[in-house]
């Protein structure tokens, strides 16, 4: 047995385990959550609002909630006392509403079958361990036009006017052309605002300068109003159309100037290194520069995703019904009105949720591409 | 002399190094500034296939430009490079195919750190020779197995010893086999223990009949394996003598001056 007490020969020491209240949950605790009186009692503090918020909520959100009836007054004659809890009654029927939109009822397989294709689309890009990534891949790149063709019908399917996309379909259509579309074109702003050549140079540099001094809901209002007056008279540029656009432009200048942050950090000697091997220009940034300036840019990126994940909500201004459009169209109803908590609840736990999982994605990426540099 | 200690640790060649007739580089009238500042002037050099070139000179003499110059990482204003019968112009194809026959080490390593240190090896093999990935890769083994860290292949850079990661660059620009070498102060980031390793290797390519310009100061290197020492002092090229002589004997003030601060 080795004794610490012991002393022994220069050179001769053996290693020896921790004392034990520095390992295992004690030492956790020790070190976590009583390392100090200041957050000793802190800890305390936390545990005590806790104590305090979590049982009536939780009697509220489900306990004492009201799943279903036919009304507001129904609900409130269920409960104990009139709004005492949570009516998730109303969300329950409306809950179709808060999914399509106004989506013809005989056409929702569509739109379901496009949520499935959602899905088989993100894990091959997210996770890059599946086996026939390749494929997944490009099924991936192929899928926004896919999806495109599906919804909006035409070519086979019954034609299905945009106006009639609402709710989670609503947001997820321009989440996920905004995220999709403004990265690549972020890059090449990116890289554009850094090149040797002055004209192109100007240009990114106007076209992000221009973009980031507006603010998202100027460009909706010239997305909605003002772009007729530019066009030629006669043409039908689908509203909706015009909606991505702007939002993948506002969102590509932020990613723009994330990843020209990640570029600047990439040391000259990467680049002469990748010179003198005999890369060209378009080589060395993709398989050199880039992939180093987007790992670094990560979490700026996806801090920009979730910006515009939830800006997607500006296009109620200009008329078109997202989730948060669909709730205040529900509240107006006077069978329901009043249960507003209900409604944004609802609508917040579903960003909160998408928001959330890109940020813990994001947190899993960074670590999977740390290389110990 | 200097450093006895860093000489004695330097190798000797052995076998002897030969001189080869064809030219390599030629360098013509060269002139360089960065801005206002005139960082060369006037170099004329001719480097024969085979000969191994050391230049020194104090910091800012314009030694890492000049070798700088003869991949085109540096543009030069004035003058003529020819590089193994190219010459270096605006042309970006003519640069390119330049590049791929001029391997460059650097003083920081400049390894690609997202990369193993097999795909650091094998990526230009792959994309600008194209190659298969596995035939690249089994260069690259072949090359690392001589630089002697083949069981460091799975790792990053950033796992390795300053000297490892110096001896994977020479792998790195070995896989392209290119003709001339060109070593931009390869030791001067290294720690003294770690220098030896790096040296070693470049022992073994002089030996390998490579041509070498190494921009260093380990003058046992340049005792053992150099057939001419350079000395450049404020862009210019000041004196040029095979190394006995130039040690034992400097002509000029200025690299005597040098000579006695580096060799205490």
């Amino acid at each position: 047995m080795v004794d610490a007490a012991q002393s022994y020969e220069a050179g001769q020491h053996p290693d020896m385990p921790p004392p034990r209240s520095e390992v295992g949950v004690l030492g956790w605790v020790k070190h976590n959550l009583f390392s100090t009186p200041l957050n000793a009692a802190l800890t305390i503090l936390a545990v005590w609002f806790l104590w305090i918020l979590l049982p009536p909520l939780i009697d509220w959100m489900f306990l004492d909630a009201v799943w279903t009836a036919d009304s507001r007054k129904e609900c409130w004659a269920k409960m104990e006392e009139p709004e005492g809890a949570a009516c998730w009654a109303f969300i329950r029927g409306r809950f179709q509403l808060f999914v399509y939109g106004f989506y013809p009822h005989d056409s929702r397989w569509r739109v379901n079958l496009s949520f499935i294709l959602l899905v088989m689309a993100i894990v091959p890009v997210l996770y890059d361990k599946m086996p026939g990534r390749k494929f997944g891949l490009w099924y991936a790149m192929a899928f926004p036009f896919i999806a495109g063709w599906l919804l909006v019908g035409g070519l086979g399917l019954q034609a299905i006017d945009t106006d009639q996309f609402g709710g989670i379909l609503l947001t997820l259509v321009i989440g996920v052309t905004g995220i999709s579309f403004s990265l690549p074109i972020g890059v090449l702003l990116a890289l554009g605002r850094r090149s040797s050549m002055p004209v192109l140079r100007i240009l990114c540099v106007l076209f992000i300068e221009f973009i980031r001094g507006v603010p998202l809901i100027a460009l909706l209002f010239i997305a909605s109003s003002m772009l007729n007056f530019f066009l030629p008279p006669g043409t039908v540029f689908d509203l909706l159309l015009r909606v991505l656009i702007m939002v993948t432009l506002f969102s590509a200048a932020y990613i723009a100037e994330v990843v020209r942050g990640g570029l600047q950090a990439i040391p000259r000697g990467q680049i002469e290194a990748a010179d003198s091997l005999g890369l060209t220009y378009m080589k060395a940034q993709a398989l050199i520069v880039l992939p180093q300036a987007l790992k670094i840019s990560i979490p700026g990126i996806v801090n920009t995703f979730i910006g515009l994940f939830k800006d997607t909500t500006l296009v109620l201004i200009i008329g078109m019904l997202d989730p948060l459009g669909i709730g205040r169209a529900s509240l107006a109803d006077a069978v329901w009105a009043g249960l507003a908590r209900e409604v944004y609840l609802f609508i917040a736990l579903f960003f909160f949720i998408c928001c959330f999982s890109m940020s813990r994605y994001s947190l899993y990426l960074e670590k999977k591409l740390h290389t110990g540099h | 002399m200097t450093d006895a200690v860093a000489q004695d640790e330097v190798r000797q060649p052995t076998k002897e190094l030969t001189v080869g007739e064809d030219i390599a580089i030629e360098m013509d009238g060269v002139h360089k500034w960065y801005g206002e500042f005139h960082v060369l002037k006037d170099i004329n050099l001719t480097v024969k296939t085979g000969e191994r070139i050391v230049i020194c000179g104090p910091s800012g003499s314009g030694k890492s430009t000049l070798i700088r110059c003869i991949n085109r990482l540096e543009e030069h204003q004035k003058g003529k490079i020819v590089v193994d019968g190219n010459e270096l112009t605006g042309d970006l194809k003519n640069i390119e195919l330049v590049r791929r026959e001029v391997g460059m080490v650097f003083q920081q390593f400049n390894l690609f750190p997202h990369l193993t240190v097999l795909e650091n090896c094998s990526l230009a093999p792959i994309w600008v020779r194209n190659m298969r990935k596995v035939e690249a890769e089994e260069i690259a083994m072949q090359y690392l197995e001589r630089v002697r860290i083949p069981e460091q292949a799975a790792k990053f850079p950033g796992q390795l010893s300053g000297g490892q990661q110096q001896r994977v660059a020479i792998a790195r620009s070995l896989c392209m086999s290119p003709r001339i070498m060109l070593f931009d102060e390869p030791t001067s980031a290294l720690d003294p223990e770690m220098i030896k390793e790096v040296l070693e290797v470049m022992v073994e390519l002089a030996e390998s009949g490579m041509t070498m310009i190494c921009v260093t100061h380990e003058m046992g290197f340049a005792t053992a394996v150099a057939n001419r020492v350079i000395f450049m002092d404020f862009g210019e090229i000041i004196e040029q003598n095979e190394p006995h002589e130039f040690f034992n004997n400097p002509q000029h003030d200025r690299t005597k001056l040098f000579l006695s601060q580096i060799l205490h």
